[in-house]
């Protein structure tokens, strides 16, 4: 990755009255980067995200976009982002065109109405161009979002929760999608989240707040440690399972809990596919073996 | 021209919002309602109006004409058109806050300056739309009804204005409405950016107008101190054109006042909006 930063804030507080919402927050996104913002809901990264996009002044510390500073350049950089910023609410009594061809409006540079109808087919909106926006599903609504974060083409593209109300489908066709964006236009893209999985698979770096803090931060990979596994094993029929796991040595080391039936085991990497041998040639049916990282199990390793 | 832009899209969604055409609504039933009124019962009305003066003088022509309706109309309606001015300036920015879209307005490279600017431009152009169709259907209505003829204004004293004097007298109190009226819409747009509620702007501004005219109606010598920054004391001044002379002095006093009004809480509306940090 170049090593050229697009974001960057420097001490970045925010006090709402006696309630400090982000503190001290150094962040750092490289050009080129699909940087994981995340954290636990109420963690402060909305508050962040709305104070890169101007719309909260920060109470103290600076934050520095296209390697300018926000506060005497808002305009310039804020026509080179594309944003949803928590969920994407539009004019709802207008339909989907319209609502893009006023926001085209207040672009600098105005895209013909043919791009506009491009935009939402990219999304997935063909067929609803015309359709007013109140009788959208909060997934379509999502879509609509997305297209109006990406159609002035930005460099940056700044998404709060953006799987937030989407089916399965259309969570992974955002991926597809972000993926699409960083690899083949070689956007940079900051995504907010409080699902890690959602960032393992699309995020290059990440950082994980809590309490507007910073927890960790740093290259995705590193941080999850992959040849550290939290496994879920579950058995056809477990009722001699658990007197065999205390007999057996290395089963009863790894094991940290049962949950509803489910064995949790903590094991390296190559370590599962023996584990699995182990129960199956000693006469237990495994059902299913699931590995899980919850970003609260994160925050426990961490702290 | 990106200015000219958002204030072509402010316009567009006032004008493809409901609540923009309560106030045409609401205007052409009253207009109507009171013509109708007139042109059933009219004639006792005149008769009361003009009971003692009787004795005096001996009246000709067609006293209840078309300019006596709009002159009517005028009277009794400037106190219920705030309201239908307020409904939609005290929705411009509260309203966009509570329906989330504000945040989507401000992520894009204007300045909030001019977000502020573009949004009052066109809640005035919606003030002299109202004026202007309050204007046109209480003359039309009035003048197709009732025909033209002598206005007759009765204030301290008896005022006869002959037809082609009445005319531009009744034009010139819908300019001065215009003015009036805008300095409603200012006061409810300045409100509307604090408040973050659809509601909140509109209650608050017809309580502020509602509160000022009762103040201004009781003369007590408390009050009397106080009259002169209320911006209600200045907007019944239209009156001032239906003297001979008209009362141009009164007139100028009034439009400085209402202007000056206007301007403090436009600049007031700027202040706050572009330190306000933008939570819904």
């Amino acid at each position: 990755m170049s090593a050229i930063p697009i974001i960057q804030t420097k001490a970045l507080s925010k006090q709402f009255d006696k309630f400090t919402a982000v503190n001290n927050l150094d962040l750092t996104v490289f050009k080129g980067d699909v940087f994981g913002f995340l954290g636990p809901n109420g963690a402060g990264k909305s508050t962040t995200i709305r104070m890169l996009m101007g719309l909260i002044f920060p109470s103290s510390g600076s934050i520095e976009i296209f390697e300018k500073e926000l506060k005497d350049n808002r305009e310039f950089i804020l026509g080179n982002i594309g944003a949803i910023i928590e969920k994407p609410d539009f004019y709802n009594y207008l339909t989907a065109i319209e609502n893009l061809e006023i926001l085209n409006k207040l672009q600098a540079i105005r895209l013909s109405n043919s791009k506009l109808y491009e935009v939402l087919e990219l999304v997935g909106l063909k067929g609803r161009e015309k359709s007013k926006v109140k009788t959208f599903s909060q997934g379509m609504k999502q879509r609509l979002g997305f297209a109006q974060a990406l159609m002035h083409n930005p460099a940056l593209i700044i998404l709060d929760e953006p799987t937030n109300g989407l089916d399965p489908q259309g969570v992974k066709d955002v991926r597809e999608l972000i993926l699409k964006l960083n690899k083949e236009e070689g956007k940079t893209i900051l995504i907010s989240s409080h699902i890690l999985s959602e960032i393992e698979i699309i995020c290059n770096r990440m950082i994980i707040i809590q309490k507007g803090s910073k927890v960790v931060a740093g290259n995705v990979n590193d941080l999850l440690n992959y040849n550290e596994l939290h496994v879920s094993i579950e058995f056809e029929d477990d009722s001699h399972v658990a007197r065999f796991i205390k007999e057996h040595e290395l089963l009863n080391k790894k094991l940290i809990e049962v949950v509803h039936h489910r064995y949790h085991f903590n094991l390296l990497s190559n370590e599962v596919a023996m584990i699995n041998k182990i129960f199956i040639d000693n006469g237990f049916a495994v059902k299913a073996l699931v590995p899980v990282r919850s970003l609260e199990d994160y925050f426990l390793n961490m702290t | 021209m990106l200015f000219f832009n958002l204030v072509q899209t402010e316009l567009y969604k006032i004008f493809r919002k409901g609540r923009s055409y309560i106030g045409f609504g609401a205007i052409a039933f009253i207009v109507i309602v009171i013509q109708i009124a007139l042109f059933v019962d009219g004639e006792s009305y005149l008769e009361l109006g003009t009971q003692s003066l009787k004795d005096a003088f001996t009246f000709q022509g067609n006293l209840l004409n078309g300019y006596l309706s709009v002159f009517i109309i005028l009277t009794s309606l400037w106190v219920h058109i705030p309201f239908l001015i307020a409904l939609v300036a005290g929705d411009l920015i509260a309203g966009e806050a509570a329906a989330g879209t504000l945040r989507m307005l401000l992520i894009r490279p204007i300045s909030r300056t001019q977000i502020i600017c573009a949004k009052f431009l066109a809640i005035l152009i919606y003030v002299l739309a109202i004026v202007v169709f309050m204007a046109a259907i209480s003359l039309c209505t009035g003048l197709l009804i009732f025909g033209e003829g002598d206005l007759f204004v009765m204030k301290d004293i008896l005022y006869i204005f002959e037809s082609n004097d009445a005319l531009w007298r009744i034009l010139a109190s819908f300019v001065f409405s215009f003015l009036s009226m805008s300095t409603v819409a200012a006061l409810a747009f300045m409100l509307s950016a604090i408040v973050d509620s659809s509601l909140g702007p509109i209650i608050m501004t017809m309580s502020i107008i509602i509160v000022f005219m009762i103040v201004s109606s009781i003369d007590l010598s408390i009050f009397r101190a106080v009259k002169p920054f209320m911006f209600t004391t200045y907007m019944g001044a239209w009156r001032a054109f239906f003297s001979d002379p008209v009362e141009w002095q009164k007139i100028y006093t009034a439009a400085i006042a209402l202007t000056s009004h206007i301007f403090i809480f436009l600049g007031f509306t700027i202040w706050h909006f572009k330190r306000k940090d933008i939570l819904t």
